[in-house]
């Protein structure tokens, strides 16, 4: 069974969804979804071990040898990834038994969690495939599942919010399509390692281009890079809340990492990168999302709306290390993956935590007055995370902002450190705005029970919470697997 | 619409013949056009044809709302079981050539089986979608909307 | 200008692509915009299928007598393609049918003036 791993890490979610299906039951359904989560963790663990060991894994779906064949192709870049997003799952999984059955409807919640388990295939799947076609059919199982779960949440614009990320996001699938289109025409093949060859001695670039282009454009709304970035925020903001937070934490994540896979691996070899300013755009891009959208999250009244900005904010973070391009910003981009998928994780987690007990659908930064009195774990863990955005060394925000900051100055762009410095400050105004209601802030209400939310979502938070700090310090599997990834990527060869 | 004999008449006529159809193209996808999809769609189709003349509470007693669902989940297990027998019998996941005696059989054996699933599924989609468009136009109408 | 000529398919192609982005931004009417959007996909399915069929290609099936076989992965491929577009529209529509019940138009300026509307500065 043990060379079976890559096909299993997508077939147990796959198949746990249509079972939730037949058995109809609530908590069959929430025992399939965890059980699933958790085993889709150990699946990725064993993987990453076997890469760190043995190298490269390659397994030929169906038998077939690649580049005829589907091809599921193991390095130390999706390793990395498929081991946070089924961290991310293995948490929110068992945290959702009570969340959602505060607020989804019982007859509808066996339904979003066979959503939440395809979702979860959707992603492996992205993060594992090494055929390019295949990735499209992953990231629209996944995006799919995504629109069904936000429009789940429990008011109406969660519906106007998922139509808007539905159009968003089919447009930039169909964009990857035709780039994918393009480069299928020009070289024959859909194996990614296949295609990467090929295109070391094609001749005709115009086609090669506009392929990049449409790539780029394409994943960049799946990814909500800057000025494609407007569905994120509301579908972020009325979801249900361990759909935002699973969402949050792995959504966006897996797109950078195909952004990553084309870029440094398939038009690697093709001679175009030197005549774009590809370089100039991302980082003229990444500065606009840093500065804009932590700006906004500055005035915006919503909690949730405000770390959704601070999100899309973090994704700049991201794309400024792409934009920079050396071995340091590499690794801060990759480890920034894990770190900013456990931070945001565990920040909604608690907010959900604070909704359940609130009883509100939609919180504003005033009602989160006396938190610190009436829920004092939850407010210390929104404190941490709080940290962890900001980049306070100790958490694992600070050891992103390192690399970055590092990878800046090897290429003396010193007014880069500046940017990075002067966001930071910014996210320090906007968690201050939070930290300070909860704590400074005098509670409406004269009796503030000390009510914390329910064991079974106190726990998980606090588990992501205690994730953000465990990897501040321990950074051997963060780092150590993102500079592993990061040197892969800029080695080019497969 | 059940009122009038024309349609009456013709919809009892053809609908077997719909239905033939549906499963020709589903066993023929491997010779010609057709496949699961295909199939499924065209299924789907006869029954809400069944449905649009002779009202849509009379579909729901041919096919009841119970069985879409579980012939839609079915179809999913289905195709995934196709692919976890080929790893129970020594292949890759999805592996055909291990399913029969030789692999030539196995790839027909195998794409059967997995056709079969889609074409379940594809129905019972069909039909949910149906059952639910129908359904609510329906209360809309109820309410004065 | 025969060059421009034998490349029809592909102007067929951008032509379909442009008007569904068009109607996509254009119109406020959600279920147009639905309409925008399944003409994009469907301009993508030309992208692909057009240039599979190669001139002088026979239908790929291994036949004694020929040596040019047109391509049929690109008809695999959409089909996906096809499926995931019907499953994307269903969604869609499902989604437009609940907002109509929920705020009582599918105009997207009226639907954002209620949300503005009923948004109440709280606290």
């Amino acid at each position: 069974m043990l060379e079976h791993l890559p096909a299993l890490q997508v077939v147990v979610p796959l198949i746990a969804a249509p079972l939730i299906v037949l058995v109809r039951n609530r908590r069959f359904a929430w025992l399939a979804a965890t059980a699933a989560s958790w085993a889709c963790l150990a699946i990725a663990i064993g993987l990453a071990l076997r890469v760190a060991e043995a190298g490269t894994v390659s397994y030929a779906l169906g038998s077939w040898p690649p580049p005829w064949g589907i091809e599921y192709r193991v390095d130390a870049l999706n390793a990395f990834v498929l081991v946070l997003v089924s961290l991310v799952a293995a948490l929110v999984a068992p945290y959702a038994w009570t969340s959602v059955a505060a607020e989804v409807e019982p007859d509808r919640q066996y339904l979003l969690y066979a959503m939440y388990c395809l979702c979860l295939a959707g992603l492996l799947g992205i993060a594992i495939t090494g055929d390019a076609f295949n990735i499209f059919v992953f990231l629209e199982i996944s995006s799919l599942s995504m629109y069904v779960l936000i429009a789940l949440g429990p008011q109406r614009k969660a519906l106007v919010a998922s139509y808007q990320y539905l159009l968003l996001g089919t447009v930039g699938a169909t964009f990857y399509v035709i780039g994918v289109g393009l480069l299928y025409l020009k070289t024959g093949t859909l194996n990614l390692a296949d295609m990467s060859e090929r295109l070391r001695t094609v001749e005709e670039l115009r086609p090669v281009l506009a392929a990049l282009a449409f790539i780029t454009v394409g994943i960049g709304l799946k990814l909500a890079l800057f000025p494609l970035h407007q569905w994120l925020p509301n579908a972020y903001a009325y979801s249900p809340s361990m759909v935002t937070a699973f969402i949050a934490a792995t959504a966006t994540k897996v797109s950078v990492y195909v952004l990553l896979r084309f870029y440094f691996t398939v038009f690697d070899p093709a001679p175009i990168f030197e005549r774009l300013p590809t370089r100039e755009v991302f980082i003229a891009l990444s500065v606009a999302a840093m500065v804009v959208t932590s700006l906004v999250a500055l005035f915006e009244r919503d909690v949730k709306r405000l770390f959704a900005y601070s999100s899309v904010a973090q994704i700049g973070y991201i794309t400024l290390g792409i934009g920079v391009d050396n071995l340091a910003s590499l690794t801060g981009s990759v480890v920034h993956l894990l770190n900013h998928g456990v931070t945001k994780g565990a920040i909604f987690l608690l907010l959900g935590g604070v909704a359940l007990r609130s009883g509100a659908v939609s919180m504003s930064v005033g009602s989160l007055a006396g938190l610190g009195r009436r829920m004092p774990l939850t407010a210390f863990g929104l404190v941490i995370a709080g940290f962890s955005l900001i980049g306070i060394p100790g958490t694992a925000g600070f050891i992103t902002k390192w690399y970055l900051i590092l990878g800046a100055i090897d290429r003396g762009l010193w007014w880069l450190v500046a940017v990075i410095v002067a966001t930071s400050l910014i996210a320090v105004a906007y968690v201050w705005r939070v930290v300070e209601a909860a704590y400074l802030r005098p509670a409406d209400e004269a009796p503030a029970k000390r009510a914390e939310a329910p064991l079974t979502m106190l726990v998980p938070a606090l588990a992501m919470t205690a994730l953000c700090v465990y990897f501040g310090f321990e950074t051997s599997f963060s780092v150590g697997g993102a500079r592993e990834a990061a040197e892969l990527l800029l080695r080019g060869v497969r | 619409m059940k009122d009038d004999i024309i349609l009456r008449v013709i919809a009892k006529l053809t609908m077997p013949f719909m239905v033939l159809f549906a499963v020709y193209v589903q066993f023929h996808g491997d010779f010609g056009p057709g496949g699961g999809f295909q199939a499924g769609v065209i299924a789907a189709a006869a029954i809400v044809f069944y449905a649009i003349i002779f009202g849509l509470a009379a579909g729901q007693r041919l096919v009841p709302e119970w069985l879409v669902e579980k012939m839609l989940a079915a179809g999913v297990l289905l195709y995934a079981g196709v692919g976890v027998a080929g790893l129970l019998l020594g292949g890759n996941y999805l592996d055909y050539f291990v399913l029969a005696h030789d692999p030539v059989h196995g790839q027909h054996r195998g794409i059967f089986w997995v056709e079969a699933g889609v074409g379940l599924t594809v129905a019972g989609v069909m039909l949910k979608v149906f059952y639910m468009f129908a359904g609510r136009g329906r209360i809309d109408e109820e309410e004065g909307a | 200008m025969s060059q421009i000529a034998a490349h029809y398919s592909y102007w067929i192609t951008i032509f379909l692509m442009v008007a569904g982005m068009y109607i996509l931004i254009a119109r406020g009417n959600l279920m147009k915009k639905l309409v925008g959007l399944a003409t994009l996909q469907t301009s993508v399915y030309l992208l692909y299928i057009a240039p599979g069929k190669l001139i002088g290609g026979t239908a790929p099936i291994v036949a004694e007598g020929f040596a040019t076989y047109s391509n049929p992965l690109p008809h695999v491929l959409i089909l996906t393609a096809i499926v995931v577009g019907v499953a994307t529209l269903a969604l869609g529509l499902a989604i437009v049918v609940r907002i109509r019940e929920a705020y009582g138009s599918i105009e997207e300026d009226e639907i954002l003036a209620l949300d503005r509307d009923a948004a109440d500065p709280a606290d």
